[in-house]
């Protein structure tokens, strides 16, 4: 009984268990959704959502499914890292969809134009994205302006400077509104696989990409955990004024926190678009998904990295998993339902871990006073006092 | 209406966990009386409010309004009952006008439109017959701090409450405010209305109140006429001894001069005047020398300049020899202690765990931080449970508590011990007993004194006569954004502190005026 009732009081296992009860509900919406379109079918279509790759008949194809899964989670992952070190420094980064778009637009121009290597690429790329992170951060800290404003602004002027950029004749394949493939433009853009396509049936797009995304993660949480870096920026997050106090640039730190925000959401475009997965098509007139989806990832994995790299993982795989249901009798788009429909609920994580703290005291209410309202009673009576 | 109490608690008691905050008090009220609710910080004044507002409910005890129990459960119900308050802190919206504020949420309609016009002649006659003098067009902003707390009585009166609750409305005021205060105070009880004037200031208890009730510690001490009480038992009923409180020290012996001011001048974020104007000062190794002054006479913004949150508009700042005018936050920490006057906005980060905020000054020093970047976790947990125990700093899991959830006393308790302890020649202490219980404040004087006897500088600023009178070996006294004054506490007295507070008298500055009636 003990054991359990720490378990439960346990921010961690709350930050699971809420991301988990978000999950599980928007799973249930998104089958109703599914019910009320065609009821015959739904069970099958929210099992195929859900199981995606392992839906395949053959070992091979799933393998090579989850390789595509896993290519296109590494670009989600680094955009969500990307919001979830800002939002520690308690800055909303909706720009990352912008930085993102910069680090595509340097990455790809780097390969095509000045047949750069995969590594001086995600470099490129990495700065650029940076620099675009940056310029909110500036905005931010010497004028005031909010970063959402300033960040989805510049989500709009990226996409059209990218599509500009890379409509260059150096870049752009005459016959198409495409980039020119990497295998044919400049085959040492590519991100070197290291044999990992064995593992995924020889999946070309498997590559390198996936290891540093996750690298990436883990050396996130241990700047924000364990640096006296992330002890100064943390700090500003909480409390601006008190940083001041302690001598801490705040300013810089802003600025510094939305570059390095911007620099993993471009080096995530550069580790999509230097796969060869894809290429950039100079005629998109809207801001890609995967910085928007970041924020989802973040949210879903409880605003930890680590938490962030699971997130991503399922965001992506229910993605695919919408690409394979029936097309004839469900619009595709119902795999981006359910994850807006929990990237909606996510909203409601505080809600549900009141509601679990609630819960909790409630069952001690014999016990002790360690009750979470009594304690914030006590607080507001203690700020009485003080006045 | 044959009792003569417009409001009546009766065995009023309110526990929360751990503390009883009421504990079986009955409060009075006189149709058409000036009735002071007296009590130091904690003693349950607040809480006692918060009661009669309906923003707490009482477990034992009830209330009655001219006789007949009510029950108040929300500020609502409180307002129907014609219960209103001006609040320590006013609740105006900034950018209306006075007019606007006082209708916000009784507005009167015709289709959906305001009419002003009818509410102009309310707020006119209003401010006529009771002597409120106000520019009903006049924006929140543009206003005086007096004339916004006229706007709040108005705002009261423009509700048609009978019972009104005035909690600490001097603190914000200069003494010609003050003074003007009472008489507004009076005219409104001899018009029938019955106030609650909640202080710890005996002197204007003396002048308004007629009957007084003490709560000390949550406790019922009782209710007394002020005609026959002087202020002497007043205290004594409040404080619960002889309230001579003088601060056992050795006399000061300075030394060197650590801290020199020359010529300061800070602007103000409140309006385009400075808030700091010119003002020269030294502070000697050995000694303590305290601010004086009512609060909002360029106080806060001299701390800031000091300190390096505020840029200086002119003049010339010098630390132990070395000039610091130009100097970062950081680099005067090293020499300069600081205990904020907000601990919440400034001194803590609420959200980090205790150890966290202990290090918030030295976070970056080898001794917390490794040459790579990374913190020394172990050494940290060490250094928080030393300061936890020199300082004797409580929290519920010692050095992880989260600091939000300590009390504001062991709260400001890690703030001294984590000032104190770093290296530093000169403390600047801001109201550092704001808040705290008696027991409390003997503490962070004994440290002050402590401090001052191991060789640093101290420079306090406090708002709180007691002490000014007790605490440091000489009295600075600065009244809009000026020192007009310095004094030798041994010499002076209150009365004599309270004429330079209120600008009455000066002995320093432009105009020598002391010294030429001298």
């Amino acid at each position: 009984m003990k054991e359990k009732k720490l378990s439960l009081k346990n921010p961690s296992f709350q930050a699971i268990l809420t991301s988990l009860i978000c999950i599980i509900l928007g799973l249930l919406i998104g089958y109703i959704v599914l019910l009320l379109i065609n009821p015959a079918g739904a069970g099958e279509a929210i099992k195929t959502i859900i199981l995606n790759f392992l839906t395949r008949s053959s070992s091979m194809a799933r393998a090579k499914a989850l390789g595509n899964t896993l290519a296109k989670t590494a670009p989600l992952l680094m955009c969500a890292l990307s919001i979830c070190f800002c939002y520690k420094v308690g800055l909303f980064n909706i720009g990352a969809a912008g930085q993102y778009e910069a680090g595509a637009c340097m990455g790809l121009y780097a390969a095509l134009a000045w047949h750069m290597p995969w590594f001086i690429c995600l470099l490129v790329a990495g700065a650029a994205g940076a620099i675009v992170g940056a310029i909110s951060g500036a905005l931010k800290a010497y004028r005031n302006v909010n970063e959402v404003i300033s960040g989805i602004m510049l989500n709009w002027i990226m996409l059209y400077l990218t599509n500009m950029i890379l409509s260059t004749k150096a870049v752009k394949d005459p016959t198409s509104p495409y980039t020119i493939k990497l295998a044919t433009g400049n085959k040492g853009a590519l991100i070197p696989s290291a044999g990992l396509n064995a593992l995924f049936a020889n999946n070309k797009t498997v590559t390198l990409a996936i290891p540093l995304a996750i690298l990436f993660a883990v050396l996130i949480w241990m700047i924000l955990a364990k640096t006296k870096f992330g002890y100064e920026l943390k700090a500003t997050g909480f409390n601006k004024e008190a940083s001041k106090y302690a001598g801490m640039k705040e300013k810089k730190n802003i600025i510094v926190t939305l570059a390095i925000g911007g620099a993993l959401a471009g080096i995530g475009a550069a580790f999509l678009f230097l796969t060869g997965y894809q290429e950039w098509s100079t005629t998109q007139t809207s801001v890609p998904g995967m910085g928007f989806n970041g924020i989802a990832a973040t949210f879903l994995g409880g605003l930890h990295p680590i938490g962030t790299i699971f997130a991503s993982f399922f965001i992506q795989s229910i993605t695919d998993g919408g690409a394979l249901i029936n097309k004839s009798v469900y619009p595709s788009q119902i795999s981006d339902l359910i994850s807006s429909i929990i990237i909606y609920l996510c909203g409601f994580v505080l809600f549900f871990k009141f509601a679990i703290n609630n819960w909790v005291s409630k069952r001690d209410k014999g016990g002790a006073n360690a009750n979470a309202v009594a304690d914030k009673n006590d607080q507001d009576k203690k700020e009485g006092g003080d006045k | 209406m044959d009792t003569p109490y417009a409001i009546e608690m009766v065995n009023i008691t309110k526990r929360f966990p751990g503390i009883i905050a009421n504990d079986n008090i009955t409060l009075q009220l006189k149709r058409g009386e000036i009735h002071a609710l007296l009590g130091e910080n904690g003693a349950g004044k607040s809480t006692l409010m918060s009661v009669l507002f309906g923003l707490y409910q009482a477990e034992e005890g009830i209330i009655k309004k001219d006789g007949k129990e009510v029950k108040i459960n929300n500020p609502n119900d409180a307002n129907d009952l014609g219960i209103g308050m001006v609040h320590q802190h006013f609740k105006l919206v900034q950018c209306f006008t006075v007019l606007e504020n006082i209708i916000l949420g009784v507005e009167t309609t015709k289709g959906g439109m305001l009419q002003m016009d009818e509410a102009r002649a309310k707020v006119k006659a209003l401010s006529e017959k009771y002597g409120l003098q106000v520019d009903p067009d006049a924006k929140i902003e543009d206003i005086t701090v007096g004339m916004q707390q006229r706007t709040e009585i108005l705002k009261m009166l423009y509700r048609d409450n009978e019972i009104l609750i005035f909690d600490e409305p001097t603190a914000v005021l200069t003494p010609q405010e003050i003074d003007e205060l009472m008489i507004i105070m009076k005219n409104l009880a001899a018009e029938g209305k019955s106030i609650l004037f909640i202080t710890h200031k005996l002197n204007e208890i003396k002048a308004v109140a007629d009957r007084v009730t003490v709560l000390r510690r949550g406790k019922y001490i009782g209710t007394v006429d002020v005609a026959t009480t002087s202020k002497e038992e007043m205290s004594r009923m409040m404080v619960g001894r002889d309230v001579q409180m003088v601060v056992d020290k050795k006399p000061s012996e300075p030394g060197e001069v650590i801290l020199k001011v020359e010529n300061m001048t800070v602007a103000s974020k409140m309006h385009s005047n400075n808030a700091v104007k010119d003002v020269s000062f030294e502070v000697r190794e050995g000694e303590i020398v305290c601010i004086a002054g009512i609060d909002g006479n360029g106080q806060t913004e001299l701390v800031y300049g000091l300190t390096g949150m505020e840029p200086l508009v002119d003049g010339k700042i010098t630390l132990c020899g070395e000039d610091i005018t130009k100097q970062s936050i950081r680099d005067r920490s090293k020499l300069l202690s600081h205990i904020p006057e907000d601990r919440h906005k400034h001194g803590l980060i609420l959200d980090y765990p205790l150890e966290y905020n202990m290090i918030l000054q030295r976070y970056y020093q080898p001794e917390f931080t490794s040459g790579a970047g990374f913190l020394k976790r172990k050494e940290i947990r060490e250094y928080s449970e030393r300061l936890e125990k020199d300082y004797d700093v409580r929290s519920g899991q010692g050095p992880v508590t989260i600091t939000r959830a300590m009390s504001g006393g062991n709260q400001q308790k890690a703030i001294i011990a984590r000032e104190i302890d770093k290296d530093h020649k000169l403390l600047v202490a801001v109201q550092p007993t704001r808040g705290l219980d008696v027991g409390a404040i003997e503490g962070v004087h004994r440290n002050l004194i402590a401090e001052r006897d191991n060789g640093r500088a101290v420079l306090l600023i406090s708002l709180e006569l007691e002490e000014v009178m007790n605490v440091p070996d000489r009295i600075l006294v600065m009244y809009e954004g000026e020192i007009v004054g310095e004094l030798d506490p041994k010499k002076t007295t209150v009365e004599e502190l309270g004429l330079y507070m209120a600008g009455a008298k000066r002995n320093v500055g432009a105009e020598k005026e002391g010294k030429e009636e001298a």
